[in-house]
């Protein structure tokens, strides 16, 4: 009894609330155009097995690693920080990527950009509903993984204010990982060299903020000096710290910030990718 | 309606159009012909908006593709090459979308479905997956889409290809029709559709207009244009050909069939004399005696002049 409350308390109703108001801003702040394609593109995705796929696989690989080697049961503690947050952005490496590689590949391969680019919207309308479209995908994927939270509610009393943050933490990196992959399907008509090279930079964008990252940027000698632009770009736009502090718990306004500025500037990157290449 | 100035596209080095400028009015239906890699669809591709000119400038009902680019782009309807479509969704679907892309008022969405559907002879597949439509019927729905906000202006690449004889001889129609109220522009190799539907042509090679005008005008500047086909017997071929060159009208006489007792030729006339050519023919046939079978005027032919002023480029 006190569990389901918890639950109820901690997820169902802060889920029930973000996407309200997600839907409110797609019905209210955004354009009809960007609402338009918003739902083609959803549709899209639940009449082809991918989004299924993603989802099952991603549930299966999530929750089985939880308890095999993440030793949820064997820990004694009723936290899911270290048996399923630390695990849970690696999938959406390569998820996020498989969720995001058809968006504009896709588009390019049946000519269909040609149509939505000659329509009377504006490009970002386009990028916007797509992205959009995509986000929700990997959000219901979170929404399912609500038996583990059960779980550990049975189980013991958790902080569930700060498994809450996890998700966020997780949700948020997701969606930067699909950002880049929005990039990344601009530049080819191919989904799969769209999949393969998303997950390579999102894998980069993922351990570049990492500690031994950070050494060896400050112990950079000589003639490796050349590297060090490269190195410390990487290692600032790492997403691991900011994830970090947020899945602490701690609703950093810098993390958000960090988060939005990078969903932002590559969907911008997206808009001139399809610029440039038609130019 | 459209407004093209000294429009230019480079790719790299590659010069793909130059120097293009050409108007199209309402009630107009222009035609573009040229052999493959000529130009067209980049053209068509810079009129849409879809590709950025490399220089000039494109006005459509007096919106600027660049400056004000929705503007011009919600007057428009366009169907691109090979007809691309979203392979996941119904015929229905897919022009419900497009209505909403093209901004129709949502009271008037369905009935703007019902009417393209029914215009492009759709109703068979209208609940149809689009990836399951035969080549036809996607170039249809493509049509559909095209039309379906009622556009002022309609910009359709190949509109016929890998359509069956009915199916082109419908569409030719449908355009002839539409054209009485809008400007179109459509692209196509198939000469006797220009012929069929077209107010006016424009013959584009190499990215350059070397030809414009009414496909009668046209079809003047061919090289056999105003010849007359002569058969008559009554005396030896040669004796013939002689007299005709004779005549002040004539320029040449190219015998296609010769014989003791009579002569089958083309006679080209000389300048200007293109409409006295056929008397003074049939005027000596007679003071000779001869037996006409045939005195006909060559009209001159849309792909012999498509031939002629198009054929460097085969031998390059």
């Amino acid at each position: 009894m006190e569990a389901t409350i918890a639950l109820l308390l901690h997820f169902a109703i802060p889920t029930v609330i973000v996407s309200a108001i997600f839907i409110a801003i797609l019905l209210f702040a955004l354009p009809r155009e960007v609402r338009t394609i918003f739902k083609r593109e959803l549709k899209a995705y639940f009449n082809s097995p991918i989004a299924y796929v993603c989802v099952v696989i991603f549930l299966l690989i999530s929750n089985g690693i939880t308890f095999w080697f993440g030793s949820l049961l064997e820990g004694g503690e009723a936290s899911l920080y270290m048996s399923y947050f630390q695990y849970l952005p690696w999938y959406f490496v390569v998820v996020a990527p498989a969720v995001g590689m058809r968006l504009w590949s896709e588009e390019q391969r049946l000519g269909t950009m040609e149509l939505m680019l000659t329509m009377p919207i504006a490009p970002w309308h386009a990028i916007v509903g797509k992205y959009l479209a995509a986000a929700i995908v990997l959000f219901a994927m979170l929404v399912l993984s609500f038996p583990i939270v059960w779980v550990i509610n049975y189980l013991g009393k958790p902080d569930n204010g700060v498994i809450m943050a996890g998700f966020v933490a997780t949700f948020f990196t997701a969606l930067c990982f699909l950002a880049v992959t929005s990039v990344v399907s601009a530049f080819t008509r191919s989904q799969i060299v769209a999949l393969l090279i998303s997950i390579g930079l999102c894998l980069l964008l993922w351990l570049g903020g990492l500690q031994p990252v950070s050494a060896a940027v400050s112990s950079l000698k000589g003639g490796w000096l050349v590297f060090w632009p490269a190195l410390k770009f990487i290692n600032i736009i790492g997403v691991l710290p900011h994830f970090m502090e947020l899945a602490k718990g701690v609703l950093g306004f810098r993390d958000i910030v960090f988060f939005l500025t990078f969903i932002a500037f590559c969907l911008f990157s997206t808009a001139v990718v399809l610029r440039v290449k038609r130019a | 309606m459209i407004e093209v100035k000294n429009l230019s596209k480079h790719f790299g080095e590659k010069v793909a159009v130059d120097d293009i400028s050409f108007t199209v009015e309402k009630g107009e239906v222009l035609g573009f012909l040229g052999p493959n890699g000529a130009g067209k669809s980049t053209t068509m591709r810079m009129v849409t908006g879809y590709l950025p000119p490399s220089a000039g400038s494109i006005s459509v009902g007096g919106a600027d593709i660049l400056d004000d680019e929705i503007a011009a782009k919600s007057k428009i309807g366009y169907l691109p090459e090979n007809a691309p479509l979203y392979s996941d969704m119904s015929v229905e679907d897919f022009l419900r979308f497009s209505a909403e892309m093209r901004r129709v008022p949502e009271s008037e969405i369905e009935a703007a479905i019902d009417k393209a559907i029914e215009t492009c002879f759709l109703q068979r597949v209208r609940h149809q997956s689009v990836d399951t439509l035969s080549k036809g019927f996607r170039h249809r729905t493509c049509l559909a889409q095209s039309i379906i906000h009622d556009p002022e202006v309609l910009i359709l690449d190949e509109p016929t290809d890998g359509l069956d004889p009915n199916q082109k001889h419908e569409v030719r129609n449908l355009i002839k029709r539409m054209g009485e109220t809008k400007a179109i522009i459509f692209s196509t190799h198939i000469l006797e559709e220009v012929e069929a539907s077209c107010s006016r042509a424009i013959i584009i090679d190499r990215g350059k207009i070397i030809a414009d005008g009414t496909p009668d005008q046209l079809k003047a500047k061919a090289m056999n244009a105003g010849a007359v086909i002569f058969n008559a017997t009554g005396l030896a071929a040669t004796g013939v050909r002689q007299e005709l060159e004779k005549l002040p009208e004539v320029r040449a006489v190219n015998v296609l069939e010769s014989g003791d007792n009579g002569i089958t030729a083309r006679v080209l006339p000389n300048k200007g004399k293109d409409k006295a050519l056929p008397e003074a023919i049939f005027k000596l046939a007679v003071a000779r005696g001869l037996t006409i079978h045939e005195l006909r005027v060559e009209e001159g032919r849309l792909d012999e002049l498509f031939r002629e002023i198009t054929r460097t480029d085969m031998e390059d």
